[in-house]
């Protein structure tokens, strides 16, 4: 294990921990609202991939603007999810909620399957994604220095709207109390579809990275992302966006790193991601780093 | 006559009936519909074991198939010949001693429900504490392991390529006779004391351990229960499609389940057995939607994807729009029929 | 020998005290009263004796066996009951059937001979039925006993949580404020009825109570907490005249009124 190779890996993990960042705080942030698991998310993820390929292959629009109307249609379709299917299950038990959550995501995985076709497609890459670059001796694939560069900008529009928009502060009232909230006047499903909003237009932004990164794209692709994101955001502490990210990185690293230094144990790689999610929901319901 | 004479001779004869069809069944049906016949069965199986965790106990659990996997593995590790062990553990052998071991399916089915209830308990534990959304992801996860272990380790399972040419044994004896045994265990046990205390836990846990339900018994004993008829489903769907592998026991079987719980009612077992029926039927109708069609010599071809997407439209109809499924918590019973044709009879 | 008895308990929660010292002696029989501004800790307590919460301090004697950290389920079936400030009921489940899931704690019969349907099971649950119907009988609720818990009124919710509670066949039993949102007439029947089944059962009973007709009604002795603390504890006439007890209810001035 040469230094180099070492460094690629890691360059690997930490991109890869921002893609997971960025669909992790969905998860974190409809949680912290609506004490609800999003299943359908990680599916949202992949929707978002299968808008754009549809608007170059099919709208032939220029890749620039085929990104930006995927990333607004997977904001329509994850605030359509919620009116939809969470919004009227607002006062019923939990069960419903998860149940409706979970068909929500099989209809989404099956809806691509008969209207895209289960076979993988290529997704378009421009050329600027495609580049590798040599930064002192270490082999780094541009999307690996694009990815971190848009999801800290990301990260950082949405750190600004929640902490200095009415909007963010609505969304952490209802957080913290729902009724209180409710009661002080704020408008709470406006505030959800909002959260929803956010959430799957970072999915939608991570779905865009990640299929440039893996250009294959295929009905279940959400599922091994979902997973990891999901598992990171609840590391990181479910709720918290700070947690979401961290996470991110932690799941990110790691799952490169064990195919990297144990490669014995990599068939038993998901095993892992479950355990850790075990672990911390058994003894650290909060998250490894606590409750933002 | 007294009214539970009664209902013992009624419940006698409805069992009587079931004999004799099965009896015409093996001599005149079509191995087709037997077929369906022994998977209705077998969901029967699967959907009232899974209804009594989730359903009555109130635990969401996710992890069926994973309960079914290891009923499934450890039956066809226990009846497989050693001859059939060996064509199928080419790559690497099975250990010793499953690899000399053959024991009748009777027993084999016996042990793999037991060891089922065994992992359905250690599931259970550290469940205890969690509720709603974080017990489904702990089961959902504890299922995703268990089939992931079974992928990899190839000297015991033959990892992702399985076990395949199994013995048919799952006839409709067999199927039948063990949802018959599935639904008296699980009817008997929750009109029981002990049902009624499992009820409680459902409808509120701070109340029912205040009136002195021990949660971790009886949370404990849902799920070794509905695990070991979950072990005895897996064990006879492997028998009956002739193959193991740790595909079959995805989160799509468990969905297609809770589909199953749901439609039918999450606290009635009649629900899920009419909705068993009725789902096992429709998934094979839909099937041929799936498969290429020929209609008046027009060449329609297939629609991959239908059936599932036909089953999450429909578990979102009925959690949107019928909550309580089917049947709520109702259940069919001779009392309630006694009620409405004999409505001057009272207890 | 006493049936409860508390050796300067005390309950924190992270840096909030929230029952400092409490000493209590409960002897067979008994009719004490709880009672004290909102907050003083009082339901605090009785989440100690029920074993919903563990002391930082002190230990808890139920007829001289130590219980203090016991599982809830278990002082349940030594015979502690208690009922809930807001009804918990198990709303899905018949009248009929709440009662009787009370009656699940002492029950012989092993899951087995549940399933396999016992003769020795069948005969326990006859007997489970018959004690449940008479328990209704008792709280006038026999009328309603296939209907659902959560569809009856208010009352008669509270009257049923009594009777729950009494099928476990305590020997000890803890009411929380069960004459809350009541009318004065619904409150004098309760007063009625406390004292009816005592005599019934020989229960021991603990009341917490704002309503004061009904503690100061039917309450042999009051102890009157705040802040955790215990201030009086003594007869009715006692504690009406404590001016302790006035200031902590209605502040310093009013102990010059």
């Amino acid at each position: 294990m040469t230094l180099n190779v070492f460094l690629q890996n890691l360059s690997n993990g930490i991109s890869l921990g921002f893609l997971f960042a960025l669909i992790a705080i969905g998860y974190s942030m409809v949680y912290g609202i609506l004490n609800l698991i999003n299943f359908a998310h990680g599916d949202i993820f992949m929707m978002a991939t299968f808008f754009a390929y549809y608007a170059i292959t099919f709208f032939s629009l220029p890749w620039g603007l085929a990104f930006f109307v995927a990333i607004f249609l997977t904001i329509l379709l994850g605030v359509s999810v919620d009116r939809f299917a969470y919004r009227p299950l607002r006062n019923s038990p939990r069960i419903s909620c998860l149940c409706s959550a979970i068909g929500m995501s099989f209809l989404l995985e099956n809806f691509a399957i008969v209207v895209f076709g289960g076979r993988p497609k290529a997704f378009f890459r421009p050329e600027i994604f495609t580049k590798m670059h040599i930064i002192s001796g270490v082999r780094i694939h541009s999307v690996s220095i694009i990815t971190p560069v848009i999801a800290i900008l990301a990260l950082l529009v949405l750190t600004y709207i929640i902490h200095h928009t009415k909007v963010g502060l609505a969304m952490r009232a209802i957080s913290r109390d729902f009724d209180t909230a409710n009661l002080m006047g704020i408008n709470i499903n406006k505030t959800i579809s909002f959260t929803f909003a956010i959430g799957s237009g970072l999915a939608a932004i991570g779905a865009i990275l990640w299929a440039l990164r893996y250009p294959q794209i295929y009905p279940y692709m959400g599922i091994f992302p979902g997973w990891r994101a999901f598992a990171a955001a609840i590391m990181g502490g479910i709720g918290s966006i700070r947690g979401a990210t961290l996470g991110g990185f932690l799941v990110g690293v790691l799952s490169i790193m064990i195919v990297v230094f144990l490669p014995a144990l990599a068939g038993y790689k998901d095993a892992f991601i479950f355990i850790g999610v075990i672990i911390v929901l058994l003894f650290k319901p909060k998250g490894l780093f606590g409750e933002e | 006559m007294k009214k539970k004479n009664l209902y013992f001779l009624l419940n006698i004869s409805i069992i009587m009936l079931i004999i004799i069809f099965i009896i015409i069944a093996n001599k005149k049906f079509d191995s087709y519909v037997i077929r369906i016949l022994n998977l209705c069965a077998i969901y029967i199986i699967l959907g009232v074991s899974l209804n009594l965790i989730n359903g009555f106990t109130g635990q969401f659990s996710l992890g069926h198939a994973g309960f079914m996997a290891i009923g499934a593995y450890v039956s066809a590790l226990l009846y497989m010949s050693p001859e059939l062990k060996e064509e199928n553990f080419f790559i690497t052998p099975l250990i010793w001693p499953l690899s000399v071991i053959q024991i009748p399916f009777v027993f084999s089915l016996i042990i793999a429900g037991l060891v089922s209830a065994g992992v359905g308990f250690l599931v259970g534990v550290p469940c205890l504490r969690l509720k709603g959304d974080y017990l489904a992801i702990v089961t959902f996860g504890f299922s995703e392991i268990i089939r992931v272990i079974f992928n990899n380790l190839q000297n015991v399972t033959n990892g992702p390529i399985g076990l395949k040419g199994l013995p048919i044994y799952t006839n409709l004896w067999w199927s039948f006779g063990i949802a018959i045994l599935t639904v008296l265990v699980v009817k008997n046990l929750i009109n029981s004391s002990y049902g009624r205390a499992l009820k409680s836990i459902r409808e509120n846990e701070t109340a029912a351990e205040a009136m002195g339900v021990n949660l971790f018994f009886h949370k404990s004993l849902a799920f070794a229960i509905g695990a070991f008829f979950a072990g005895l489903g897996g064990a006879l769907l492997g028998s009956f499609i002739m193959t193991v592998d740790p595909n079959i026991f995805s989160f799509l079987l468990t969905f297609q389940l809770i589909v199953i719980v749901i439609v039918g009612g999450l606290g009635s077992i009649t629900g899920t057995v009419i909705s068993a029926i009725i789902i096992t039927v429709l998934m094979e109708i839909l099937r041929s939607v799936e498969a290429p069609m020929n209609i008046f010599g027009l060449h329609v071809p297939g629609i991959p994807g239908m059936r599932m997407l036909v089953f999450a439209i429909l578990l979102m109809t009925v959690v949107l729009f019928f909550k309580k499924g089917l049947m709520g918590k109702k259940e069919w019973s001779w009392d309630g029929l006694l009620k409405k044709y004999f409505p001057d009879n009272e207890r | 020998m006493s049936v409860l008895k508390t050796d300067n308990i005390t309950m924190q929660f992270g840096g909030l005290t929230a029952v400092s010292n409490f000493i209590i002696e409960v002897k067979e029989g008994e009719l004490v009263g709880l009672i004290g501004p909102n907050g003083a800790g009082k339901t605090t307590i009785f989440n100690m004796l029920t074993g919903t919460y563990k002391p930082n301090k002190g230990k808890i004697y139920f007829y001289d066996k130590e219980i203090n950290g016991k599982g809830i389920d278990r002082i349940t079936s030594l015979g502690i009951a208690r009922t809930f400030q807001n009804i918990r009921l198990f709303s899905d489940l018949s009248v009929l059937d709440n009662v009787k899931v009370g009656a699940h704690v002492h029950i012989k019969s092993s899951v087995w001979k549940t399933i396999a349907r016992w003769p020795s099971y069948l005969y326990e649950e006859e007997n489970i039925h018959e004690r449940a119907i008479s328990l209704l009988k008792v709280v006038h609720l026999e009328n309603l006993k296939n209907d659902l818990a959560g569809s009856l009124p208010y009352g008669e919710q509270r009257r049923l949580e009594i009777a729950r509670a009494l099928a476990t066949s305590p020997k000890l039993l803890l009411l929380d404020e069960p004459a809350a949102g009541m009318n004065p007439q619904e409150s004098k029947d309760l007063m009625e009825f406390i004292i009816e089944i005592q005599n019934r059962f020989k229960l021991t009973i603990i009341l917490i109570e704002h309503d004061m007709k009904v503690v100061m009604g039917i309450c042999k002795r009051i102890i009157v907490l705040d802040y955790g603390i215990t201030i009086a504890e003594g007869n009715p006439i006692q504690i009406q005249n404590n001016p302790e007890v006035i200031k902590a209810y209605l502040g310093v001035e009013a102990t010059y009124a």
